[in-house]
């Protein structure tokens, strides 16, 4: 396969495992964050420090960047506690830029001129270029993919949608919100870590713009797109805005026009998303005789 | 330890300078239907928050089956066995009737993350539990419907459905009849009762006086955040103090 192809499905292999980490957050427990590339750029940055100065290899580099980020994620998830809806939005922005500037200023962490030099993934002795990262993404995609949907099928699956649909309502059958909203956060950010870690590996450096408040919208764009809340949503979000700009580079400098345009147009003509409860994507899909098509929660 | 289920003592809440509560004393004995009555503004929802932890009160103490729950969130109440349905009716929109009634069946496993995630929500015991509350409260045609499809009175009942899934001792409903018909009413009625006699002790807030009046054992009369009577629905009913402050 061309190395140019392989590289950009391996980038929108990367975007899958974020937007599903984000549709865990904003889809299922209706946390909604335009933070989600904090927890990827601290993923990336983990991963860096831990390779590049601490001489750390695969898996262990890529189970600190999830872990770091999850905990960072619970810590800062804690501004949900406090405050919801548009208010939740403006304090995960703030937390982006605040995560962002201390990519920035932080002299351990290479100031403007971040991390290079980071190794690619080395199994058994072989470095994992190509093909071989290729498999690598989309392993941890397709596993990422798979335990959400069980998570979905137990109690905590339970607790996340219910307290997406009425926080008092779930709090009398014996919920607490606190504490789901908080592990709902530690999940969906060590997931955005995994992301950030898996880049950082295919890049070979980190930089703080490549973490900021427009990665943030773009992953949201990706899992409004597909359709929060459902399985397969956030995969084809992140299959169509991480393919676009690669495919159509003629409309690269635009990208951002038409990210905004499509959440526009999204929150007017289809507010689920393409593959939404009741989306006309899902109806026609629906319509074909063979195999089961509802993966909507 | 008290011998009653629940021991409402001194009970006052404030919201800056109003007193939506004030020193109310409640006690409710095992196994009976409580009505709370009152006028608008009285208090009652705000007396159902302060027992079911949505609202921390000012000063007092509410014990529960022996325990002080004062100072525990609504979860950790529900937890215990205090289940509640909501004023103005609070389903799980995007789920379906039976989803709704599953959601309260996993009350045991909501305590802790580790347990929640080990958990299988549809486990051939769940369904058959989920089946069963569905049939006592008249919904199993209903099973599969998206909630926010039915009309209101079906949802008052999911709502109440739910609530008996998270197996309460002490089951709390807030104006259940309100926006039901006549013949709604009475149904959802004897659906208490059936609760009842099950082994669950109700409190029934109501605005419609004769819907408390059949349905309750005994009914506390709650005006301006202060207990005015206490005693059985014709005793209150002939009260003075009633009759001047609330039935005119």
């Amino acid at each position: 396969m061309d190395a140019y192809v392989v590289s950009v499905m391996i980038f929108i292999g990367i975007w899958i495992i974020m937007a599903m980490s984000l549709n865990l957050l904003v889809g299922y427990a209706g946390q909604v964050s335009i933070g989600h590339a904090a927890f990827f750029g601290i993923g990336a940055y983990t991963v860096a420090v831990v390779t590049v100065k601490l001489g750390l290899g695969f898996p262990f580099d890529i189970i600190c960047a999830a872990a770091v980020s999850g905990i960072m994620g619970g810590f800062l998830g804690l501004p949900a506690l406090r405050v919801r809806h548009d208010f939740l939005v403006l304090a995960t922005i703030g937390i982006n830029f605040i995560v962002v500037a201390v990519f920035q200023y932080t002299p351990a962490l290479g100031g403007a001129y971040g991390i290079v030099g980071i190794p690619p993934i080395t199994i058994a002795g072989v470095e994992m270029l190509g093909t071989g990262m290729l498999i690598v993404v989309y392993g941890f995609a397709v596993a990422f993919f798979l335990l959400q949907a069980a998570l979905l099928r137990t109690w905590f699956g339970v607790r996340m949608t219910a307290i997406r649909e009425d926080e008092e309502a779930a709090e009398a059958i014996g919920i607490s919100v606190a504490s789901t909203k908080i592990w709902t956060f530690v999940l969906a950010c060590a997931g955005a870590g995994l992301a950030g870690a898996l880049y950082a590996r295919q890049l070979g450096s980190v930089f703080p713009e490549n973490f900021g408040f427009v990665e943030s919208v773009t992953v949201l764009t990706m899992v409004v797109l597909g359709g929060a809340g459902t399985l397969v949503g956030p995969v084809i979000g992140a299959i169509i805005l991480g393919g676009m700009p690669e495919y159509l580079r003629f409309i690269q400098d635009w990208r951002y026009v038409i990210y905004g345009l499509i959440l526009t147009f999204l929150m007017i003509f289809e507010r689920d998303g393409l593959m939404g409860r009741d989306s006309r994507l899902r109806r026609l899909l629906k319509r074909i005789p063979t195999g089961r098509r509802s993966d909507a929660k | 330890m008290t011998g009653n289920l629940l021991d409402v003592r001194t009970l006052s809440r404030n919201f800056g300078g109003l007193k939506a509560l004030d020193q109310v004393n409640l006690r409710l004995e095992r196994g009976e239907i409580l009505g709370l009555i009152g006028p608008n503004g009285a208090g009652k929802s705000t007396l159902f928050n302060c027992l079911a932890g949505n609202l921390r009160p000012t000063a007092g103490t509410v014990a529960f089956n022996g325990h002080d729950v004062t100072r525990m969130r609504a979860s950790q109440r529900a937890r215990l066995g205090i289940a509640r349905t909501f004023q103005l009716g609070k389903v799980f929109p995007s789920m379906t009737v039976r989803e709704n009634v599953l959601t309260g069946l996993g009350v045991a496993r909501y305590g802790s993350f580790w347990r929640s995630v080990t958990g299988l929500v549809k486990g051939a015991d769940h369904m058959d539990r989920a089946a069963e509350i569905l049939r006592q409260f008249e919904l199993e045609d209903q099973a599969a419907v998206p909630v926010t499809d039915l009309p209101m009175g079906f949802q008052r009942r999911v709502e109440a459905a739910r609530a008996i899934a998270t197996n309460p001792r002490l089951l709390l409903l807030d104006e259940p009849a309100a926006g039901l018909t006549h013949g709604e009413a009475e149904r959802f009625a004897d659906m208490v009762r059936g609760v009842r006699a099950s082994g669950v002790t109700v409190i029934v807030i109501e605005h419609n006086m004769r819907f408390a009046m059949q349905l309750a054992e005994r009914l506390y009369v709650l005006v301006q955040g202060r207990i005015i009577a206490e005693g059985p629905p014709d005793a209150v009913r002939q009260d003075p103090g009633v009759i001047s402050a609330y039935l005119g």
